[in-house]
C-alpha cells in the first residue's frame, strides 16, 4: 500500500484513473481529513486559490458507516457546483459518534465565474471505485475516485 | 511502482475466436455465468489495461446475462463495468446495473453536415469558433441560455428532443435522425429526485467539460461512396459539425441516487457483487423499475440538449455565413447514444428475446431492417458516429447485419484513453498544445488549459486500430473519415 505523504493535504494520482481523477487525501483526525478530501474535490474543479469564501452553506449528514459519511459529504460539494453554481475553498468539518456517524460542516465559497476564476475539470460524480478511508499509524487517509 | 494502486489482477488466458475477438472462459472466475468477449487487434489487446479483464468478468457473473459479456477495442477499466461494455440481461430473470451505464446517462454524438468547404470555412474559422464558443457554455457546471419553469424540465423528461423541436430548437427532421427518434419510452419524473431536477434545471444547451467538445470539421476521406452520398456526403473537404455530451449534472445525480438504492436493494434481493459500483437490481423489481424510468427521462434530457445544441450551432453558421441554415444544408445524419440501457429483442439460441441491453461507452449498430431504425436507415443500417481526440480525428460508420449476431449490434464509442488526465497534463502543457494545433490549422477555444492539455492525442488508442478492429470483425463499415477544423471544449 501506499506510504502517505502527511505533511502534504492530499495528492493527484497518475497512475490509477486513466479517464478521471484519482487523489489521496490525508488528516491527522477524521476531521482534517474530510477537510482535506473537501480541498482536493474543489481543487480538481478549480484553483481554490481564487475563490473567496464570501457565500457559507452548512451541510449535516448522517451515516451508519464513515465512509459513506466521507462519500455523502463530497457528494454534496458536487451537488452545490450545479444546483447553485458554487465552488468551496474553506472548510470547517465536525465528525461524530452515536447511534450513526454524524457530520457537521461548514463550508465557504464564492459563485463561480469563467472570467476570473481557473477552471478545471467538472466533476460528473464521486465513485466507490477503490474508495478507502483508513487509520494508520500517522493519522487518517483515504483513496478517492472522481468521474470528470 | 508509481503510485502504488495498479496492477494487482494478471490478464486472464484467452482462447482466440478470430484475429480480432479473444475469449476468456467461465472456469476463469467463480460465478461467472458466460463466457467474456474482448474484440481487438492483437496490439491492442496487448495494451489493454488489466482492470478491462477483471471487469468484464466480473459483469459476467450478473444475474440474467445473455451469451457474452463484451468488451469493445476502446475499453478501459470503468465504474463496475469496463467503458466499452455491452451486456444483455433477460428482462424477467436479468438485472439493470447503472455502472453498466455509466454516470452520464445518454453520453453520445451528434453530427450535422453543411455544403461548406474547407475553403469557405478557413477564411472565417476564428469568428465561427469564437461565436460558437460564446453561443454553447462549456466547462465546470455551465449554465445555459435556456431557462427552464420546474413544468418545462417535466416536459422535457417526457418528450426529449420532441419537445426541444416543438420549442423552437430544430428541425422536426431532426427527430428521424436522431436514435430512437429523441425519446426514450417510459419516462417517470415521479422516480427522478428533487436534487436531480436542481442540478439540471439550468444546464439545458451546456457542453460540460472532460472530453466533451464541439468540433468544426471536414470529410478527410470516403470509404463507402455510394452510401455516403446517400447521406449526403459528397466531396472530401465538406464541413460537419461533430459534439459529443450528455444529460449533464441532472443524469449525474439520477446515477448517484440510485447507486445508492441499489446498494440497499442488493441486500434484500439477495444479490452480491464484487464490487461497489457493479450494484444492480432485477429489472422485474420496484427498484429496477424506478431507475429504468428515472434513467429515460435522463436520457430524455440529453437528447434534449443536444437537439439545443443543434439549433444554437445552426444559429451561429446563419449568423457567420450570412446564409439560412436550410440553404447551408445543415441536416441531421444522426445522433447516437452511448451511455445507455434500453429493452431490444435480439436473437439467442434461435429465438428472439426481449433482453435489457447495456452499452457503456458502446454505440448501437443496428444493420438493415431493424423495426428501430427509421425508413431512411432502413435500406442501409444506421449511421454510427465515433469521435476521436482532437489531434487524430474521428469517423461516420455503418451498423451491419453481422453485428446483430456478435455484438447485439454494439460497437465502440470512440478511441479510449490510454493514459491518465493527470499524467498527461504533467506532460502537455494546454497552452503549448494550443499553439501546436494553430499550426496544424486547428483553433481550439477552450475554458480550461489544463482540461485542454488532458484531452491530448498522446493520451490515447490510435482510432484507426480501433475501427479497423470492428470493420474486420464486420460488426461496423468505415462510410468517412473526418479531420479537425475547430474545436471548443469545457
Amino acid at each position: 500500500m501506499v506510504s502517505g505523504n502527511f505533511s502534504k493535504k492530499f495528492k493527484f494520482l497518475e497512475e490509477i484513473a486513466i479517464a478521471d481523477v484519482a487523489f489521496e487525501a490525508y488528516g491527522t483526525t477524521e476531521m482534517e481529513l474530510f477537510e482535506n478530501a473537501a480541498l482536493a474535490v474543489e481543487e480538481t474543479m478549480v484553483n481554490t486559490a481564487g475563490i473567496n469564501p464570501k457565500v457559507k452553506k452548512e451541510i449535516e449528514i448522517e451515516a451508519d458507516e464513515l465512509d459513506k459519511l466521507l462519500f455523502d459529504f463530497l457528494s454534496e460539494l458536487v451537488y452545490y457546483k450545479d444546483a447553485e453554481a458554487l465552488l468551496f475553498s474553506k472548510f470547517k468539518v465536525n465528525v461524530g459518534k452515536n447511534a450513526k456517524y454524524k457530520l457537521m460542516a461548514e463550508v465557504s465559497g464564492e459563485p463561480f465565474d469563467s472570467s476570473k476564476h481557473e477552471l478545471r475539470n467538472d466533476i460528473k460524480a464521486i465513485t466507490w471505485h477503490m474508495f478507502k478511508v483508513e487509520q494508520t499509524a500517522k493519522g487518517w487517509k483515504c483513496l478517492i475516485i472522481v468521474d470528470v | 511502482m508509481p503510485d502504488d494502486h495498479a496492477a494487482e489482477f494478471a490478464k486472464p488466458p484467452m482462447k482466440k475466436i478470430s484475429d480480432v475477438c479473444w475469449e476468456i472462459d467461465t472456469s476463469f472466475k467463480e460465478g461467472m455465468r458466460v463466457p467474456a468477449r474482448i474484440y481487438a487487434m492483437k496490439k491492442l489487446l496487448d495494451e489493454m489495461d488489466v482492470g478491462v479483464f477483471e471487469q468484464i468478468t466480473n459483469v459476467a457473473c450478473l444475474p440474467g446475462i445473455q451469451k457474452h459479456a463484451i468488451c469493445m477495442p476502446d475499453g478501459h477499466w470503468g465504474y463496475g463495468f469496463p467503458i466499452g461494455g455491452v451486456a444483455a440481461f433477460d428482462t424477467k430473470t436479468g438485472v439493470i446495473s447503472p455502472g453498466g451505464i455509466g454516470f452520464d446517462i445518454n453520453c453520445g454524438m451528434r453530427l450535422l453536415r453543411t455544403n461548406l468547404t474547407v475553403d469557405d470555412v478557413r477564411p472565417k474559422l476564428k469568428e465561427l469558433v469564437d461565436t460558437l464558443f460564446k453561443a454553447v457554455p462549456a466547462g465546470v457546471g455551465a449554465r445555459g441560455a435556456i431557462k427552464l419553469t420546474r413544468a418545462q424540465l417535466r416536459a422535457i423528461m417526457l418528450n426529449g428532443s420532441k419537445w426541444a423541436v416543438e420549442n423552437g430548437y430544430g428541425w422536426s427532421e431532426d427527430l428521424d435522425h436522431t436514435e430512437d427518434y429523441g425519446l426514450i419510452k417510459g419516462a417517470d419524473p415521479e422516480k427522478v429526485s428533487d436534487k436531480a431536477q436542481t442540478r439540471g434545471i439550468e444546464q439545458l444547451g451546456t457542453l460540460g467539460s472532460g472530453n466533451h467538445y464541439l468540433e468544426i470539421q471536414y470529410v478527410e476521406r470516403i470509404f463507402d461512396e455510394e452510401l455516403a452520398k446517400k447521406w449526403g456526403i459528397h466531396q472530401p473537404g465538406q464541413i460537419c459539425v461533430m459534439f459529443h455530451c450528455g444529460s449533464r449534472g441532472f443524469g449525474h445525480q439520477v446515477a448517484t441516487d440510485y447507486l445508492n438504492t441499489f446498494g440497499d436493494a442488493m441486500k434484500r434481493y439477495g444479490i452480491s457483487v464484487r464490487d461497489r459500483e457493479l450494484a444492480c437490481a432485477p429489472f422485474s423489481s420496484k427498484e429496477g423499475q424506478d431507475y429504468f424510468h428515472a434513467m429515460a427521462c435522463a436520457a430524455n434530457g440529453a437528447f434534449a440538449n443536444r437537439q439545443a445544441i443543434a439549433s444554437m450551432t445552426r444559429k451561429c453558421f446563419e449568423k457567420v455565413f450570412g446564409r439560412s441554415a436550410e440553404d447551408l444544408d445543415m441536416a441531421q445524419i444522426y445522433d447516437v447514444a452511448h451511455n445507455i440501457a434500453k429493452v431490444e429483442q435480439h436473437e439467442i439460441d434461435g429465438h428472439f428475446k426481449d433482453v435489457v441491453m447495456h452499452r457503456k461507452g458502446a454505440t448501437r449498430c443496428f444493420g438493415p431492417h431493424r423495426p428501430e431504425l427509421p425508413a431512411v436507415y432502413q435500406p442501409t443500417g444506421q449511421p454510427v458516429i465515433i469521435g476521436g481526440s482532437m489531434e487524430t480525428g474521428s469517423f461516420l460508420l455503418v451498423g451491419t447485419e453481422k453485428a446483430m449476431t456478435e455484438t447485439f449490434g454494439s460497437t465502440m464509442h470512440g478511441s479510449g484513453r490510454t493514459m491518465s488526465r493527470t499524467k498527461a497534463k504533467h506532460i502537455v502543457r494546454g497552452s503549448e498544445l494550443q499553439q501546436q494545433m494553430q499550426k496544424h490549422g486547428i483553433y481550439v477555444r477552450s475554458v480550461s488549459m489544463s482540461g485542454l492539455a488532458e484531452e491530448a492525442g498522446l493520451a490515447y488508442k490510435n482510432l484507426n486500430d480501433v475501427v479497423e478492429t470492428m470493420e474486420i470483425a464486420g460488426v461496423s463499415r468505415k462510410v468517412c473519415s473526418l479531420k479537425p477544423l475547430g474545436n471548443i471544449k469545457g
